[in-house]
């Protein structure tokens, strides 16, 4: 297992994560390269197919970033994230899918060592978890 | 407030009686037209059929014992664009509990339906009520046998059936309805109950279509509270067995390993209304190497591709107002227990956020709303 390094598909809100993604760069914050990020305009526009195509065709942790709650350059986009999320982990829950695989952080433009800490954090928990099991499953 | 009323059943003919009522509401112009499941020619099966005229009434049937469509769906086929005039449905309460999800979702116009629910006893499926008329387990009999023994609260099926499993679950067996009829815990070769909502009271009165007396029979509430109880229970222990069974994604997929991907469980269920649905769009159409990467890296895959996220998509996106009406599980091919999968999930998901789908209208489903001060980062739920 010493050879693993975990693969985390970003979602990122374009008025805040994405831009705290930017910062962290921009002010040479170190994390590690594990993270692809995919950047959309609101982290209410993740469905949970985007979350569950990537776990299955091999990411081993998503995480989908927004603005803090009251923040949301759409006023709300990112409450319904959070309820999307939520009902996705609560189904894969019942599936007996209980990995923590599935990080939604609030992160704004500001904030980019948060973004850092939060991507070095989760790679961590990621390796230690070691390969998703989702992605191997042959007959899914 | 409600009216509550007794329609009296000449010469032990329930059904009979019940039509006389209906079309009275055709004839005194309360509806334009009345969609209602009538008898097949061949007498082993019923359909929905809209009715203007007052004698075609001949063969309809207000206790219909299948359910081939959820007619939820005909009613936002009915009401979502231009329905002038009013038409009353004679629906099962299930269907009445989806017509109420689809309204939330403006699927479903309700200014000009009248729902008329019915007592629901549960029903057949139609390949086995089919077979017991050929067995000369008669469609009329039966019907008289069911509706005597929802008297006492224990509708039976004829020895070696049984109602479709979503029906033995269903702790929702009385409708919410502009009419209700009520058939637990009435005599109904001689009596059945009827609750006329606000919306049809002052009208029917105006319009002359009377009651002779107003009564609740007092042993009512018992009966219903056994058939929901006795429900309940078989409800927990058809999840229990179904917890037990799948416990993880591996044995999820060995159950559902005959899934063929025909997507009858999304077509036959009322809550999938998109009008473009992801599955049936270029997404699922991979192009030839990606097949071959994917049975690259798993050393090989299974075709066609797709159970997975099929139907944990399918669930994220309905879940929440899944009614329990079990039609998934109908139109499955393979006899899979899709209804049981989308009620034991849905059953958590849904209290999580305190919901009932189907309840009321002016609730709002849990994907359309949300609470500020809720599900925490730090509560572990996300």
């Amino acid at each position: 297992m010493a050879d693993f390094e975990p693969r985390i598909v970003a979602f990122l809100c374009h008025w805040c994560t994405y831009t705290g993604a930017d910062l962290a760069g921009t002010t040479r914050q170190q994390y590690p390269p594990n993270i692809r990020v995919i950047h959309l305009m609101c982290s209410g526009a993740v469905d949970s197919i985007y979350i569950l195509k990537a776990l299955i065709d091999g990411a081993d942790g998503v995480l989908i970033g927004g603005c803090h709650p009251g923040d949301c350059h759409y006023q709300t986009g990112n409450y319904k994230a959070r309820r999307r999320v939520a009902i996705l982990k609560g189904i894969l829950t019942q599936m007996g899918f209980t990995d923590d695989r599935i990080w939604l952080r609030w992160i704004s433009a500001s904030e980019g060592k948060l973004f850092a800490d939060t991507v070095t954090r989760m790679t961590e928990e990621l390796r230690k978890m070691g390969p998703n099991p989702m992605k191997q499953l042959w007959n899914a | 407030m409600a009216k509550q009323t007794v329609l009296k059943v000449s010469e032990g003919r329930t059904e009979e009686t019940l039509k006389v009522f209906l079309r009275s509401l055709l004839e005194k112009g309360v509806i334009h037209s009345l969609l209602i499941p009538k008898r097949l020619p061949s007498g082993d099966g019923f359909v929905q059929s809209l009715i203007h005229s007052p004698d075609k009434m001949d063969g309809t049937s207000v206790l219909s014992m299948t359910m081939p469509v959820q007619s939820a769906r005909i009613a936002s086929n009915l009401s979502i664009k231009n329905l002038h005039k009013r038409v009353g449905a004679v629906l099962k309460a299930c269907e009445i509990r989806a017509i109420v999800e689809l309204t939330k979702f403006l699927q479903v116009k309700l200014d000009n339906l009248i729902l008329i629910g019915v007592d629901c006893p549960g029903t057949f499926e139609v390949s086995d009520f089919a077979k017991m008329v050929l067995e000369g387990k008669d469609g009329e009999r039966l019907t008289q046998e069911i509706l005597k023994n929802m008297e006492k609260g224990e509708p039976a099926s004829p020895q070696g059936y049984a109602f479709r499993t979503a029906c033995q679950i269903c702790e929702y067996p009385i409708p919410a309805a502009d009419i209700h009829i009520k058939l637990f815990g009435y005599r109904a070769e001689e009596a059945i109950g009827l609750e006329i909502g606000e919306k049809l009271e002052k009208e029917l009165e105006e319009k002359g279509i009377s009651f002779s007396s107003e009564d609740q029979l007092p042993s009512r509430k018992d009966v219903v509270d056994k058939v929901v109880a006795e429900r309940s229970k078989k409800r927990d222990l058809a999840f229990q067995e179904f917890r037990s069974v799948v416990k993880d994604l591996p044995s999820f997929l060995d159950r559902f390993s005959t899934c063929i991907r025909c997507h009858n469980c999304m077509v036959a269920c009322p809550i999938c209304y998109c009008k473009e649905c992801v599955f049936r769009t270029a997404v699922f159409e991979h192009e030839g190497d990606q097949f071959l990467r994917w049975a690259d890296r798993k050393g090989g895959i299974r075709m066609p591709t797709d159970t997975l996220i099929f139907h944990l998509i399918r669930m994220s996106h309905m879940v929440t107002s899944c009614i329990g009406c079990g039609l998934c599980d109908s139109a499955c091919p393979s006899r899979l227990p899709v209804a049981t999968l989308f009620r034991s999930v849905g059953d958590k998901i849904q209290k999580m956020f305190h919901y009932v789908p189907g309840r009321d209208v002016q609730e709002v489903p849990p994907v359309a709303t949300f609470r500020e001060d809720e599900l925490k980062i730090e509560s572990g739920a996300l």
